[in-house]
């Protein structure tokens, strides 16, 4: 009744494209902009941050970053884990070597680097395709980490080869180091989370994302009809490696706070992203936050309930909680084998015929 | 799906508010994943002692002890999580029984004012309380652990280590990066060679290094290893028939768990210790009638008298043993983290003590100050004995080489002061 196209008319072309053709959406979108800066930031405590809020925000933008890759561009892809530590390490470095500049540049600067890293182990993906690709990229996954791990220059040559950010401020206000207020965290990860995901929206359904999409559904009919392989698979990776290096900076400055890179970075890391971008859809934003939402938040609310509210033992819960998730993977992958986001738009669907479907 | 999540969260978390005990003491442990052998004995340990003295004596200073566990799984992901969800409740001390969890808390915690306790793990330069005012890690850390392994290497080789081959076989993390520069320190004074061979986490794969090992023929070799890492070590060690009395693990290379697998072939693998082994002490006695008889025991309750669960135990009692001092300084029972942590700062362990809590000669003598936020690096060396199924001392405690730790100790935490921006300063 409420969510449909009749009397929304569009008078020109911009409107006819615009990413929420729907009212109602429109004003969910805005709504939840609002409550997302308005409001949520004057409420939330540390816990609320630091175990719900960052996770899923920084997530976020690593499920959009492996999305443009694996999702829009079908390039398969199981090196996450090892970008995200590239742009850990790149903002650690930057951020010690250079004290005085912006926290906000060093964790772009981030990106940027993992982007150019992204490029080159992005290079095989002009050869080998599927299985093949995906064994490539894993190698960069070891090879990244066993890197950080070995050269102490990455670490700053600490005894222990852990990274730990130091205090660095936006505007006077902490964002980074252990008197962080949670609201300053919350804050700084979203602005990132927003602007990467307006960014991703817009460069999927332009000229760029096109090309992506038509090298993923048949690479040789693109490269005849004009797409340049080369360029559409580098960008992909590069744009893809961007968004990654961005959450691992974030990762590693903002919500832990000091990293060690087997153990954070590990390959467990790019399993965990793929399955954020399957579960929540393939060549979807919105599957994006979904995934991540679905992999982040769903283990913490098991906890508070089995542990907090019944009271079970903790190992208990721990594997209880790991066969639930499973579990709930398997249904949901057979139920909608594309995801949250097919759900999503099938809700939609029936919302715009409701309450007369026929 | 955000929000609704969000909403039923929230309403899991108020409901789960537990009923406000007076003292509230944390557990980050981890029975699930692959330091769960390692890490279900301590946890056991550490939970049967605080139910021991509730049972017994109503708690300390008349306080009932309520203890919060909370399943890290060896993530520090999990590890945040577990520390923001209880530090609300007013723990009085952390012991996260994980390096790379205790580098993440270490700034939080003193941000926080909550004290921590990493015995015998955790950052060494901790050691100096002027720059880690919240950070404790009395009474062994691993640079003394480096220390005493050479120190009894020596003893060995009558003295003389110039020429000698040692390896140190490490998990490849901040935990086995911490004896590094110590045991480089003491290749300088001693004359010995070291090589150095990481494994990376989790440690299920080491062909490679004791390939190396067996054709480098090491004189010693040194363990820095970690749940499934120091089965999968040992075993390989037996497998190119490394000889079983050279190689010397760190403390948390030594319990039954990690020589089990390798069956008669462990026999003879000596571990390093900070406190004694076996179940033969009065308390035991204790454990029996209070907790295990009631059915009150942690876990399965079959870990009793294993390495790990006296590690455990011993943990828990140096906690009770501060909260104890921090009564008797405030005056109060009912104490604050603040409190918790001057306790701590002035604990003062004696044998006439250890003797009082039914653990006579359990672990060395010391003295908390502010300077000294590590204990005197007192420890030992057990070996196990494969028919026996049981670890036995095979030395006094002795005192790690302080000439070469005490410099570093001082110039790591200066670096860190430095870095952090921290006066030095006892408050």
């Amino acid at each position: 009744m409420l969510y449909r196209e009749a009397g929304d008319f569009k008078t020109s072309y911009a409107d006819d494209n615009q990413t929420f053709p729907i009212r109602f959406d429109r004003w969910r979108y805005y709504a939840v902009l609002v409550i997302a800066f308005g409001i949520v930031p004057f409420i939330i405590n540390d816990y609320w941050v630091s175990a719900v809020f960052l996770p899923f925000l920084i997530y976020a933008i690593a499920a959009i970053g492996l999305n443009i890759l694996t999702g829009y561009c079908g390039q398969v892809s199981l090196g996450t884990g090892g970008f995200m530590a590239v742009g850990a390490y790149a903002c650690y470095k930057l951020m010690t070597a250079f004290p005085d500049i912006n926290i906000f540049f060093h964790v772009i600067l981030a990106g940027g680097v993992t982007a150019g890293v992204g490029i080159l182990f992005g290079l095989p993906s002009l050869r080998i395709k599927g299985f093949y690709l995906a064994v490539a990229t894993l190698a960069a996954q070891f090879f990244l980490v066993w890197l950080f791990n070995r050269v102490p220059w990455f670490y700053n040559n600490s005894a222990s080869g852990q990274i730990s950010a130091p205090e660095r401020t936006v505007f006077g206000i902490e964002v980074t180091g252990a008197n962080t207020e949670a609201w300053a965290s919350y804050l700084f990860c979203l602005v990132f989370v927003v602007i990467l995901a307006w960014l991703a929206r817009n460069l999927t359904r332009g000229t760029v994302g096109r090309k992506w999409m038509a090298i993923r559904d048949m690479d040789i009919a693109a490269e005849i009809i004009g797409v340049n392989p080369l360029t559409a698979k580098l960008s992909a990776f590069a744009v893809s490696s961007f968004f990654i290096g961005i959450a691992g900076a974030l990762f590693f400055a903002v919500y832990l706070g000091a990293v060690e890179v087997g153990e954070v970075f590990g390959i467990n890391k790019s399993f965990l992203v793929l399955f954020m971008v399957i579960i929540g859809g393939l060549g979807s934003i919105f599957g994006s936050f979904a995934g991540a939402a679905f992999l982040v938040l769903l283990p913490v609310l098991l906890k508070n309930i089995l542990v907090g509210t019944l009271g079970w033992p903790t190992d208990l819960a721990a594997h209880l909680e790991f066969m639930i998730v499973g579990a709930l993977i398997i249904i949901f992958l057979i139920a909608e084998p594309h995801g949250l986001a097919q759900l999503w738009r099938v809700a939609k669907e029936k919302l715009r015929l409701w309450p007369f479907p026929h | 799906m955000k929000k609704t999540l969000a909403t039923l969260a929230l309403g899991a978390v108020m409901a789960a508010a537990p009923a406000m005990a007076e003292i509230t003491m944390s557990a980050l442990s981890y029975r699930t994943g692959p330091y769960a052998a390692n890490g279900i004995p301590f946890a056991d340990g550490y939970a049967d002692y605080f139910t021991l003295l509730n049972e017994r004596d109503g708690g300390v200073g008349g306080e009932k002890i309520n203890l919060v566990e909370c399943e890290t799984g060896y993530n520090t992901e999990k590890g945040v999580e577990c520390y923001e969800s209880t530090k609300g409740e007013g723990v009085l001390v952390y012991q996260p029984l994980s390096t790379g969890i205790t580098y993440q808390l270490i700034p939080k915690a003193t941000a926080d004012g909550i004290p921590i306790h990493s015995m015998g793990y955790g950052r060494t330069s901790a050691k100096n309380g002027a720059v880690f005012p919240w950070v404790f890690n009395y009474p062994a850390n691993y640079w003394d652990g480096a220390s005493h392994a050479i120190t009894h290497i020596a003893e060995q080789e009558g003295g003389d280590l110039t020429g000698k081959k040692v390896a140190l076989v490490y998990h490849n993390s901040a935990y086995g990066k911490e004896p590094i520069r110590t045991l480089e320190k003491l290749a300088e004074k001693h004359g010995y060679e070291l090589s150095l061979l990481p494994v990376d986490h989790p440690g299920q794969e080491q062909k490679s290094q004791w390939l190396q090992i067996r054709r480098d023929r090491p004189d010693y070799v040194i363990m820095w290893g970690w749940g499934v890492m120091n089965q999968v070590a040992i075993q390989e060690a037996v497998n190119i028939r490394f000889p079983m009395d050279k190689f010397i693990g760190i403390w948390w290379s030594g319990s039954e768990n990690d020589v089990l697998p390798a069956g008669d072939g462990a026999n003879g693998y000596k571990a390093l210790t900070f406190h004694n082994l076996g179940k033969d002490y009065p308390v035991y006695a204790d454990l029996q009638t209070h907790v295990v008889d009631k059915g009150m025991a942690a876990g399965a309750g079959d870990q009793l008298g294993t390495a790990l669960y006296n590690r455990g135990m011993y943990a828990a009692m140096l906690a009770a043993e501060a909260i104890k001092t921090a009564q008797e300084m405030s005056g109060e029972t009912a104490i604050t983290p603040a409190q918790m942590r001057d306790g701590m700062e002035n604990l003062e362990i004696t044998e006439a003590k250890m003797e009082a809590l039914g653990l006579p000669g359990f672990g060395p003598e010391f003295k908390v100050s502010c300077e000294n936020h590590g204990g005197d690096g007192y420890g030992a060396v057990a070996q196990w004995d494969a028919a026996a199924g049981t670890w036995s001392l095979i030395t006094d405690y002795y005192q790690s080489d302080q000439e070469v730790i005490g410099p570093l100790v001082e110039e790591d935490s200066a670096a860190f002061a430095a870095e952090a921006g921290i006066e030095a300063g006892c408050m």
